[in-house]
């Protein structure tokens, strides 16, 4: 069967996953209801958690039955560039040092774009680098450590 | 009336101190920087300086942040005048005809009838904001928690009906928001919920984070696959100012604006977007000859710019007078004042009067100097947008990067992050918008605590919240919202109107 309305039909799934998932947890985890008066840790996020699930099966019954627009293509190449680069940021700073970490983040974060220069790039990675040691770590005293963590 | 004037005087007392002007200029300067830049908002670049405002005195870092905020309204409206593509997204509607106007040779006009408009709506609110803000502290002081709920409910409500699209889909943005809020430690058992054994998700998931995640990432990949396409027209501007016959047409729509956008500033779930797009359908409605709109009709940039700009300024009511912030940006603008110390509310008025004062009387001496900023040396602002997307993004990135990470110093935040910029970019794919999820995200803990204590006061009778007459008045309100957006005629308008961005 073709999905009539696929962009709702999998925004609904997602939503009615996520909700009784939650919901699960509250179970299974064990969090105490209380009463209405005393509520416990588990009353209100149980609530809410099955309504969003409820929605989200409203919203795939709907979907079936109206007709919408199909779900975008991903543009899979900057999603993957760009997080990463930003992954690599957080768990490299500490390690290389705020520098070199911005040089790295920009040469990554260019291969999501539409073209590659690599002298471009690294020109643009040194004066960032620079640029952004001075104001956040000179300018406003963060405590970002500026050189990579083998040097000292 | 002589109150008035003693606290004005107060606040100029501060908002004149040298280093109070520098950080309103600093503000109103990135706040126009950013406005024009397409692709970064408000709500990044605040969230950004968040850290950053932590070594300034109180009253300087809120003065700064505002500036962004109403700065950006500014800036946006050049970028959407001259390359026909918003630099915010309050400045969508502007691009429709302020592009038609600089095509026919009239960008000046229309960017001088922006900076105008902007300016008098700017004054108004501000005013509006020094006016009404007291008295609506006093009722403030009178809510119980109660009240409290029923408000945070009508925001929530009046999010979702002036939402995009489908309905329903934003009050599930709305409950997930809710849920992912009250990730974290529960304040009154102190049991940890939904960490998933995780040590750093005790403390909750960081405002900063999921707005960094779905505001900024997702829309920095958003941009890079739509492709670089810019056509800028800055080969002639012309005369910055209107002429006689172009005032005596956008007065009354700056006017109608200004009302319009203050009174959709107050309203939770409001704000600067909501306020731009409604001016300028009620310019189309109402005008005589509306086939103009579309063509460079210079209404069609005075009455959202104007709206925009006041929108911008009285959403600080309800968060100064109530402690509830209306919008993301006021959001963050919450998080400004707790890292300060301050716990946003009515007593803020009261307690620290320089503060409030003095920021009120900043945003009017800021508006005077993002007029300057604005119309002579807009210059300088056409030459920015010939800076291509390939070297600002990786820009943004860094400071976005730095800004998550001297939340906390955490590594786990940065990556916390990037997952929400992909959970950001999906839903974007799945047309399901981000604003109502980052409201409910900000009140969930917020509600449940005025939930619980309403409860509790009244032993568990939920019927508390119909008899008490404010609360029930707030309620009455939100249930006649969703009644109306439920009613098809109206129903089938409200897509109408959402079509045309």
């Amino acid at each position: 069967m073709r999905l009539r309305n696929p962009r709702d039909f999998w925004a609904g799934v997602l939503f009615a996953v996520i909700g009784f998932a939650f919901a699960i947890i509250v179970k299974v985890a064990e969090y105490p209801m209380g009463t209405a008066s005393r509520m416990g840790a588990g009353y209100f996020p149980y609530v809410l958690a099955m309504i969003l699930g409820v929605l989200g099966l409203i919203i795939v019954a709907k979907a079936l039955i109206t007709d919408g627009a199909p779900v975008a293509k991903f543009a899979w190449r900057p999603i993957f560039w760009i997080l990463s680069a930003v992954v690599i940021f957080g768990l490299t700073v500490k390690m290389l040092g705020l520098a070199l970490v911005i040089i790295v983040l920009v040469l990554v974060a260019a291969f999501g774009g539409h073209e590659f220069k690599l002298k471009e790039q690294l020109i643009a990675g040194v004066v960032l680098s620079i640029g952004a040691v001075s104001v956040f770590v000179y300018g406003l005293s963060l405590p970002f450590p500026i050189w990579p963590a083998f040097l000292n | 009336m002589d109150a008035l004037i003693a606290n004005l005087g107060l606040g100029f007392s501060v908002a004149l101190q040298p280093e109070a002007l520098m950080y309103c200029l600093i503000g109103c300067l990135l706040g126009t920087l950013i406005g024009v830049l397409p692709g970064i908002g408000p709500v990044a670049t605040i969230a950004m300086l968040l850290p950053a405002t932590f070594a300034l005195k109180p009253e300087f870092s809120l003065i700064m942040l505002a500036g962004i905020y109403y700065g950006a309204q500014y800036g946006g409206s050049t970028t959407a005048i001259l390359v026909n593509i918003p630099g915010e997204s309050s400045s969508v509607v502007t691009a429709i005809d302020g592009y038609q106007m600089a095509r026919k040779g009239r960008a000046g006009a229309a960017l001088g009838v922006a900076a105008l408009g902007s300016f008098f709506a700017g004054c108004v609110a501000t005013v509006l904001l020094a006016v009404a803000a007291p008295p609506l502290a006093e009722i403030a002081f009178k809510f119980g928690p109660a009240e409290y709920f029923s408000l945070m409910t009508l925001g929530l409500i009046a999010a979702v009906v002036l939402a995009h699209g489908s309905v329903i889909k934003a009050i599930a943005m709305i409950i997930l928001g809710l849920l992912l809020g009250l990730i974290g430690t529960d304040v009154n058992s102190g049991m940890a919920r939904f960490n998933f054994d995780l040590p750093e998700l005790i403390d909750g998931i960081g405002f900063v984070v999921v707005a960094m995640g779905v505001f900024g990432f997702a829309e920095i990949i958003k941009n890079l696959e739509q492709g670089e396409e810019r056509e800028i027209f800055v080969n002639k501007v012309g005369s910055l100012l209107p002429t006689f016959q172009d005032i005596k047409d956008a007065f009354p729509a700056v006017l109608r604006g200004t009302a319009l956008g203050s009174l959709l500033g107050i309203l939770p779930g409001g704000g600067a977007v909501l306020a731009s797009f409604s001016a300028y359908t009620l310019e189309k409605k109402i005008a005589k000859d509306p086939s103009q709109f579309g063509k460079g009709d210079i209404r069609g940039v005075a009455a959202p710019e104007s709206a925009n700009n006041a929108a911008a300024q009285t959403s600080f009511i309800p968060l100064l007078t109530l402690g509830i912030p209306p919008n993301p940006v006021m959001a963050l603008m919450v998080g400004a004042m707790i890292i300060q110390g301050i716990q946003p509310g009515p007593q803020v008025m009261t307690e620290k009067p320089q503060l409030f004062w003095g920021m009120i009387v900043s945003m009017w001496l800021g508006n005077l100097m993002l007029i300057i900023l604005n119309l002579p040396l807009i210059g300088i602002w056409i030459k920015l947008l010939t800076v291509p997307y390939r070297l600002l993004y990786p820009a943004i990135l860094v400071f976005c990067c730095i800004g998550v990470y001297s939340l906390s110093n955490s590594p786990f935040d940065v990556v916390l992050t990037a997952m929400f910029g992909f959970v950001g970019y999906l839903f974007l794919k799945l047309e399901c918008e981000p604003a109502p999820l980052l409201l409910g995200f900000i009140l969930g803990p917020m509600m449940e605590e005025n939930l619980r204590r309403a409860m509790l006061l009244s032993r568990g009778d939920a019927t508390v919240f119909v008899t008490r007459p404010l609360s029930a008045s707030l309620l009455a309100v939100a249930a006649l919202l969703l009644i109306i957006i439920a009613l098809p005629a109206i129903r089938k308008k409200r897509e109408e109107a959402f079509v045309e961005e």
